[in-house]
């Protein structure tokens, strides 16, 4: 078969929504585009553990701290969910981490903002995780069979993430007056760099149209951040809280709610490195990985003198 | 099964992961892993995949173990199955007044 009967067969499997598998052909650029998409939501979540990481110990209560290990033990299953999904494409998990540690591959840059109070926990599980959400369930029926199925996962699992965010802003909504302060603080710090995590406007996201017509993606990032927003401007009232925007309006035509405009300067210069905490993060990362690495070389050669006793016994009896 | 054979730099090999949801279905793929040998990879696949209960037994198997059918021959490979709709039920017409059937 030649090359464009191949491509024929891909894009008609495509439309036909039948799923690609790893062993399927696939062009190269559809894997590519895989890889970079797939890879770079896995360190999102390997780095998403930091900033809350930093308030394990710090928890008010033994219930808190028990939820959010879990959730952190969550975030380290669903890097791993999905660095075995890009794994099946070919590319390593060795050689995607380097690329982290390097700074050729990102990571969503909503984690190299500070987490600077408790309530930090609650408007990071309410709004980041909540616009995560939003970005993967449509991930869920994305045209790749392993992205899919580990989309499956990681969205039964955040559900949790969510409401016990909403849970920790609620108990501060209805606490004291500095709890009121600090709740309303959070909001205020995490609410536009959570409206960012969808990426550039639809005019400024050139690979959109192409991950599109491939069913990576399914929705364009301006209608997910749009069904957002929609969704928090309800969820605010429960809480008593306001979202830090004073152009938030109500569109009867549009039947969806006006928003200001959005500082793509900073999500730039975030992106490019220069977020509060850009540098701080990927030095964890790094160290963690290098204070690692004895581990890993005494457990592989355990594992293979232990092989090699099993060998010896075998031969013996 | 899905993946080449990828080891880490450290020598960590691949292992795909079997998971028995509940006594009475069978063990079905979960994801792969990487582990230094079997006893940490059942471990690890424990912690990735059956944090909530998902599983009460764990198979797992080297990836380079593994030899897959080849979907650019599914065609040829399958054809012998196409034409022989008689060994579905459905396909013998009988009529509707015979019950228990």
């Amino acid at each position: 078969m030649s090359f464009p009967e191949y491509e024929k067969i891909f894009q008609d499997k495509i439309d036909q929504d039948i799923r690609i598998e790893p062993k399927d052909w696939m062009p190269d650029a559809y894997r590519k585009t895989l890889v970079r998409q797939i890879s770079q939501h896995a360190h999102s979540e390997i780095v998403g553990m930091l900033p809350e990481a930093n308030w394990i110990t710090r928890a008010p209560s033994l219930k808190r701290k028990a939820t959010l290990i879990a959730k952190v033990q969550d975030e380290a299953g669903h890097g791993l969910y999905l660095y075995s999904a890009a794994e099946t494409l070919g590319t390593g998990r060795d050689e995607m981490i380097a690329q982290l540690h390097s700074g050729k591959a990102k990571y969503s840059s909503i984690f190299n903002y500070p987490t600077l109070t408790w309530a930090d926990m609650g408007a990071i599980g309410w709004l980041v995780d909540g616009a995560a959400i939003m970005n993967q369930v449509p991930l869920c029926r994305a045209s790749y069979g392993p992205y899919a199925r580990a989309m499956v996962r990681i969205c039964k699992e955040e559900s949790f993430h969510q409401r016990q965010g909403f849970e920790i802003l609620l108990t501060l909504s209805r606490g004291s007056e500095a709890q009121r302060r600090m709740c309303q603080d959070a909001i205020d710090r995490w609410w536009w760099p959570s409206v960012m995590m969808f990426g550039p406007g639809d005019d400024a996201s050139p690979n959109s149209e192409q991950s599109m017509r491939w069913k990576i993606k399914r929705f364009s990032n301006d209608e997910l951040r749009q069904k957002f927003i929609d969704v928090c401007v309800e969820q605010v009232k429960l809480l008593g809280m306001r979202l830090p925007d004073a152009d938030l309006k109500w569109n009867e035509e549009r039947q969806h709610y006006d928003f200001g405009p959005i500082d793509w300067e900073e999500f730039r210069n975030v992106i490019n490195g220069n977020g509060p905490c850009n540098k701080e993060r990927l030095a964890a990362r790094v160290q963690a990985h290098e204070d690692g690495a004895w581990v890993r070389e005494a457990a592989m050669a355990h594992a293979k003198k232990r092989a090699q006793m099993q060998k010896e016994d075998q031969k013996a009896a | 099964m899905e993946n080449k054979n990828i080891e880490d730099r450290s020598g960590w090999p691949l292992w795909e992961i079997f998971i028995r949801s509940k006594q009475g279905l069978d063990h079905k793929h979960a994801g792969s892993l990487h582990a230094a040998d079997a006893a940490m990879a059942i471990e690890n696949a424990r912690d990735v995949y059956t944090r909530r209960m998902e599983g009460i037994s764990i198979w797992v198997v080297e990836s380079k173990y593994i030899h897959a059918s080849n979907p650019d021959e599914a065609d040829s490979f399958y054809d012998p199955a196409n034409d022989k709709v008689y060994r579905h039920p459905t396909f013998y017409d009988l009529p509707d007044e015979l019950k228990h059937m």
